[in-house]
């Protein structure tokens, strides 16, 4: 193995094995993850700007990008609030049940994307168990946009859970009690003490869901309908054009669907650095 | 808990509560809406899978699971688990060594890489191998003059769910990894045990139940992946279906019984992977990574 100090970039240590683990990990991520995505931003400039805006600005690829990124938005802040109240329940609470409870929050995680599209149109189409009663009153669930906010909540709960709870279990009782000693009423403190320092657990755990939506695919597509202009998701868009072999036009929405990521991904990196600051950690 | 009864002799005895909680009343609505909710979204749809696998009896579930083509989609979905989960295992291993135990440039950098494809639509996922590897992909071509092929067959789904199974065990470990710190293995080198036995008897031991917890959640994700796979398979009857896939075909057909009777095995599959997740979490908290989030 190479000398220490002959990587300048690194501290020394004494533990042997930089190199060959770090030359490894790097090769399999390149080769996995960073060269194929490096294709595809390859297409994406060989395309050329005008052809790449005509494609992007499709009235048909706008409509989907429109329904995922809006039934996205609207599920994550469904499940914000939802969300932190079970966060809250489960960690506040004591009731029965309540580890199966937590336990089955993760659902979402562990059950396949295509299970959960087929099981939650069974429920919502007009002959299924809720879908029966939404009829009635003249309201269509599945096949309709309705159906994906529907799927897009199911999949996106637990990233808030799981973000919030953490911070509740940490957070500093006696502050509360504080508040209330200095006169303030349940509310008050709930609203101006402990809101505020759950901020930005619940918005990390927002932007985690809402990322996650904007490119779900499996369990939206047996929901969603899929009629153009109306039900359609971008991810599903990508799919029809890569089956008529039009790699230009799902390549120019996957780029798009692409740069929005990243811009949300760093958004997340900046909240946690901003909520870490803010908790006083590290 | 909150009920502590107050110990100064009041006229009135009335149960305390902490000024630090809500009314009994107020908790109450509250566990009762969360739970409402959650059976709405969550039970509901779980119990809907297991409702209609077996509607029609459990002999037509049977035959179901057992037809030819499932059967080989079962087949098909254990061997992609079986070349991806260890290939992961061996990255997430090492990634975790060399950033959990050195100090070097760009780490944070590694480390937001790692997780990129949690941020990728699996469709893109898909997209991306067909643009390397399809027929008129950068390298495909050249690969099918050789007679390999990857996409519309077995080497491109695997592909696929190695990328987006990639973060799960390395995200895992690296936090543990780091928290631990490198005094055990600096002890057992200074004692004298080579860097290889000092990796498999202190290391790895160290972190087998976040190890476990990552395959374990790897595993699940491998086996249950749809939209990455569905580019990439070209859905070949009987070759290249997995499960997934399989339920999607038999819905598309109308065959509701059989879609759900495959469905429910991979239900199946994610409450085992939950119920041994939540083990893991009560019984070893200290020793899996303080993050929960995935």
């Amino acid at each position: 193995m190479a000398r220490a100090t002959a990587f300048a970039f690194r501290k020394p240590s004494v533990l042997p094995g930089f190199g060959l683990t770090l030359g490894f990990a790097v090769a399999y991520l390149s080769l996995i993850v960073l060269v194929p995505l490096a294709g595809l931003v390859v297409k994406t400039a060989s395309m050329g700007w005008p052809e790449f805006w005509s494609l992007a600005t499709d009235p048909r690829t706008l409509a989907a990008l429109r329904l995922s990124f809006g039934a996205s938005a609207a599920a994550a802040a469904m499940n914000a609030v939802f969300g932190l109240l079970v966060a809250w329940v489960l960690v506040r609470y004591e009731f029965p049940g309540k580890r199966i409870i937590d336990a089955m929050v993760d659902l979402p995680f562990a059950l396949p994307t295509a299970v959960a599209g087929i099981a939650l149109t069974a429920i919502y189409a007009p002959n299924g168990w809720i879908g029966r009663y939404a009829a009635e009153a003249g309201v269509k669930i599945a096949y309709t946009p309705i159906g994906i906010f529907i799927a897009l909540v199911f999949i996106g709960l637990p990233f808030i859970v799981r973000t919030v709870q953490p911070v509740l279990e940490d957070m500093d009782r006696e502050v509360e009690e504080m508040a209330a000693t200095l006169g303030a009423n349940r509310l008050q403190t709930v609203v101006r003490i402990v809101l505020p320092t759950l901020a930005p657990a619940l918005l990390t755990g927002f932007a985690l869901a809402f990322a996650r939506a904007v490119g779900e695919y499996g369990s939206v597509i047996f929901i969603a309908g899929n009629i153009p202009y109306v039900s359609e998701i971008a991810p599903l868009l990508i799919v029809i054009r890569l089956t008529e072999f039009n790699y230009a036009a799902a390549t120019a929405i996957a780029t798009v669907m692409l740069a929005l990521s990243f811009v949300i991904l760093l958004a997340i990196n900046l909240l946690q650095a901003w909520s870490r600051r803010r908790l006083g950690h590290d | 808990m909150t009920d502590v009864t107050h110990g100064a002799p009041v006229a009135a005895p009335r149960a305390f509560v902490s000024p630090a909680t809500e009314r009994r009343v107020v908790r109450i609505v509250l566990v009762l809406v969360a739970i409402a909710f959650l059976a709405i979204f969550l039970f509901l749809p779980l119990i809907s899978v297991f409702y209609e696998a077996f509607r029609a009896g459990f002999s037509a579930f049977l035959r179901a699971v057992t037809e030819r083509e499932t059967a080989s989609a079962i087949r098909l979905t254990l061997l992609v688990a079986a070349f991806s989960v260890p290939a992961n295992l061996v990255f997430g291993v090492a990634a975790a060594w060399a950033i959990a135990k050195y100090e070097f440039k760009g780490k944070s950098l590694l480390i937001t890489l790692i997780d990129l494809p949690f941020s990728i639509s699996p469709v893109t996922s898909g997209l991306i191998y067909v643009l390397m590897f399809g027929a008129q992909g950068y390298i495909g071509p050249v690969l099918a003059d050789h007679g390999i092929k990857i996409i519309f067959a077995v080497p491109g789904i695997v592909l696929a769910t190695i990328f987006v199974t990639f973060p799960f065990i390395a995200r895992e470990l690296i936090p543990i990894m780091q928290a631990q710190g490198s005094q055990d293995e600096e002890a057992a080198l200074s004692l004298g045990a080579s860097g290889l036995k000092t990796f498999f008897r202190v290391a790895l031991p160290n972190v087998k139940w976040a190890l476990l917890y990552g395959v374990l959640l790897c595993n699940a994700r491998a086996m249950g992946e749809f939209g990455a796979v569905s580019v990439v398979s070209g859905h070949i009857r009987g070759k290249t279906n997995t499960m997934p896939l399989q339920v999607e075909i038999l819905y598309n057909e109308y065959n509701y019984g059989a879609a759900f009777a495959v469905a429910s095995l991979l239900a199946l599959l994610a409450l085992f992977t939950l119920i041994v997740k939540s083990v893991l979490e009560w019984r070893y908290a200290d020793e899996i990574a303080a993050t929960r989030r995935h």
